[in-house]
């Protein structure tokens, strides 16, 4: 059962990517400006664009320019940046790691605020605490990462400077690092000084990203918690003399998070879409902010690449989030 | 039912105030030319960077400051209210018929019709937004058109899943099936029975998406892919504050309080109105 479900999953999914593809592919080339003449300097002869057409493949027609790209995406070959001159891939995967470290920080910040507010709200229901809860959530949920951002650039940046608003890490330091998740090997390594540059950095945008969210999940799971706490079983824990938070950490809590971790799954897909954004806000240098880069060099094969990793993450999320709730909720399990 | 009585009740300033918002910003873009205390693109070096009136070194006539070209905050404000409301509207109209359209076929006819439209949002919903926007100004061509084609183009799937829903579970009312007996056809019974009830979910979404349609402008004009760089819009203000932002605070701060309140204002607006229509909260 639960098999069958995850490969009529797979499948819709390959779909979807095959969809993804031909999408971008059509729209980028039916763009008015011509990437190679960006290329060559001026006055470069009609020979010279010729073998530039046919070096990126451009002079054959739109279906066979797909299917070529297409079997060097089934083969790992992405294409080469015009821009950059560079594999698609390798840039892509290169940056790739700076955009989830940011995403992955900004997931677990909006849980932590998220789930403090629910609970706090959950365990004063009722008075005014929820009540500016609510209004302070909704608040929160209407405005977007785009404009937080900015708030806290002036805020933090500019008011009280106390974080970074600008870049990945600071430029004078000394990096050791091996790999491009830059924080996971900075704990690794146990070089917590730069950690904290790192983290320095990262928390403006990472906080812009997940305050929409952190709204989104206090609402939902406040209000499962407040169905959860007025069952039996929450009733005779709170007769048993634990206090109202204690009932809710040790016994509401779990039976409470289901909806709003299928909620969290769909949302993170809108958070990573929204690091395209914030990444070029606070000109942090991940795959957002080279998309950014690329669409304006017009680098057909670059926006290619980065269009379909954004959309694999895109699925293989909702696969994730698909299959854990079916594991996790008893009556799918069994079903 | 008290609870919903009491969230109506709690509603109503909130619907105020943010009506009485977007009705200021729309009148002072309407009348811009009429208002507008200076000339929103004459720059003037002798007057850079002048703080908001209460600040030491402000001029009269330039009440909150000017850029580092010397154009004048409020006025670029105001006129840049008219490309964000053009854009507003007509993006989140047309985003809103296509999208409710598709979603009418696939909730109410089911069968094929549903499994295509719904593999096509699928698709889309696989697309960062943000950057597909600004692929989608950036191979139309920058310009008004553009931006609003582009937002269309892109958020028609959010009224598209809505209405499915919607029209499907109203199609397996009982009124639906005594109209097919009525020996309505089913085209007729789509838009003279379902579509007038899910026509609430329509209109407070409709509120939301013009909010997103002047996000979207604003961050479209922030990368420099909206509208010409000489018109002055929201996103441009913000994005030449953000630049001197350490110089003169004043350029970011303004729009970006009046984008927050705009914004704000639209999902209120669309909030209130649902609960309006909300058969079952009314």
């Amino acid at each position: 059962m639960l098999l069958q479900r995850f490969l009529v999953r797979l499948l819709t999914m390959l779909v979807t990517l095959f969809g993804v593809a031909i999408v971008v592919f059509v729209v980028i080339r039916v763009a008015p400006g011509n990437p190679i003449a960006m290329m060559l300097p001026p006055g470069a002869s009609d020979d010279d664009v010729a073998r530039l057409r046919a070096l990126y493949g451009l002079d054959k027609s739109i279906v066979q320019q797909f299917f070529i790209w297409l079997g060097g995406v089934l083969h790992g070959d992405f294409g080469t940046s015009i821009s950059l001159r560079q594999d698609v891939l390798g840039l892509v995967f290169n940056r790739l790691p700076a955009t989830l470290e940011l995403a992955t920080v900004a997931l677990l910040m909006a849980i932590a605020i998220g789930a403090t507010a629910a609970i706090l709200g959950a365990r004063s229901r009722g008075t005014a605490v929820e009540a500016g809860i609510d209004v302070a959530s909704g608040a929160t949920l209407s405005i977007p990462d785009f404009l937080w951002g900015l708030v806290l650039i002036l805020l933090f940046g500019v008011l009280v400077p106390v974080f970074d608003i600008s870049g990945r890490v600071s430029p004078e330091l000394d990096l050791p690092f091996v790999t491009q998740f830059y924080l996971v090997e900075s704990i690794l390594r146990l070089r917590f000084d730069l950690t904290w540059d790192l983290l320095k950095h990262m928390l403006m945008p990472a906080l812009a990203l997940a305050l929409p969210l952190a709204a989104i999940i206090a609402q939902l799971l406040k209000q499962s918690l407040k169905e959860v706490l007025d069952l039996d079983y929450v009733v005779l824990a709170r007769v048993k003399g634990f206090s109202e938070t204690q009932v809710i950490l040790r016994e509401a809590l779990k039976n409470a998070a289901l909806p709003t971790l299928t909620l969290v799954g769909v949302q993170f897909t809108f958070l990573i879409g929204g690091t395209v954004i914030v990444e070029r806000l606070f000109s942090y240098e991940g795959l957002g902010n080279m998309a950014i880069d690329a669409v304006i060099n017009r680098d057909l094969p670059l926006i290619q690449g980065i269009v379909l990793v954004f959309a694999l993450l895109f699925v293989l999320i909702n696969l994730t989030v698909d299959m854990m709730y079916a594991l996790l909720n008893p009556r799918l399990r069994h079903g | 039912m008290d609870e919903a009585r009491i969230a109506r009740r709690g509603l109503s300033p909130r619907l105020w105030l943010a009506g009485g918002w977007l009705l200021l910003a729309l009148l002072a873009a309407i009348f811009a030319p009429l208002i507008a205390p200076q000339d929103p693109l004459a720059q003037d070096l002798m007057l850079e960077r002048l703080p908001p009136f209460w600040l030491d070194g402000a001029e009269p006539g330039y009440w909150l400051g000017t850029d580092s070209l010397g154009r004048d905050l409020l006025s670029r404000l105001i006129f840049g209210g008219r490309i964000a409301f053009i854009v507003a509207f007509a993006a989140a109209t047309s985003a809103c018929l296509i999208g409710s359209a598709l979603g009418l076929i696939a909730g109410y006819f089911g069968g094929w019709a549903d499994r295509i439209i719904s593999r096509i949002v699928d698709v889309w919903m696989a697309f960062p937004p943000v950057l597909f926007a600004i692929l989608l100004v950036a191979v139309l061509g920058t310009g008004l058109s553009s931006v609003i084609l582009a937002i269309a183009i892109i958020d028609w799937t959010r009224f598209c899943r809505v209405i499915r829903a919607e029209a499907m579970s109203q199609s397996r009312m009982d009124y639906v099936e005594s109209a097919r007996i009525a020996g309505y056809g089913r085209i007729g019974i789509m838009l003279r029975e379902v579509l007038p009830n899910v026509l609430p979910s329509v209109v407070a979404l409709l509120s939301l998406e013009m909010g997103i349609a002047v996000i979207v402008e604003a961050i479209l004009s922030f990368v420099n892919l909206s509208i010409s760089t000489d018109d002055p819009t929201w996103g441009s203000i913000i994005a030449e504050g953000r630049l001197s932002i350490h110089q003169a605070w004043w350029v970011l701060v303004f729009p970006l309080i009046t984008l927050i309140l705009t914004v704000l204002s639209f999902s209120q607006f669309g909030e209130a109105l649902k609960a309006r229509f909300d058969p079952v909260l009314r």
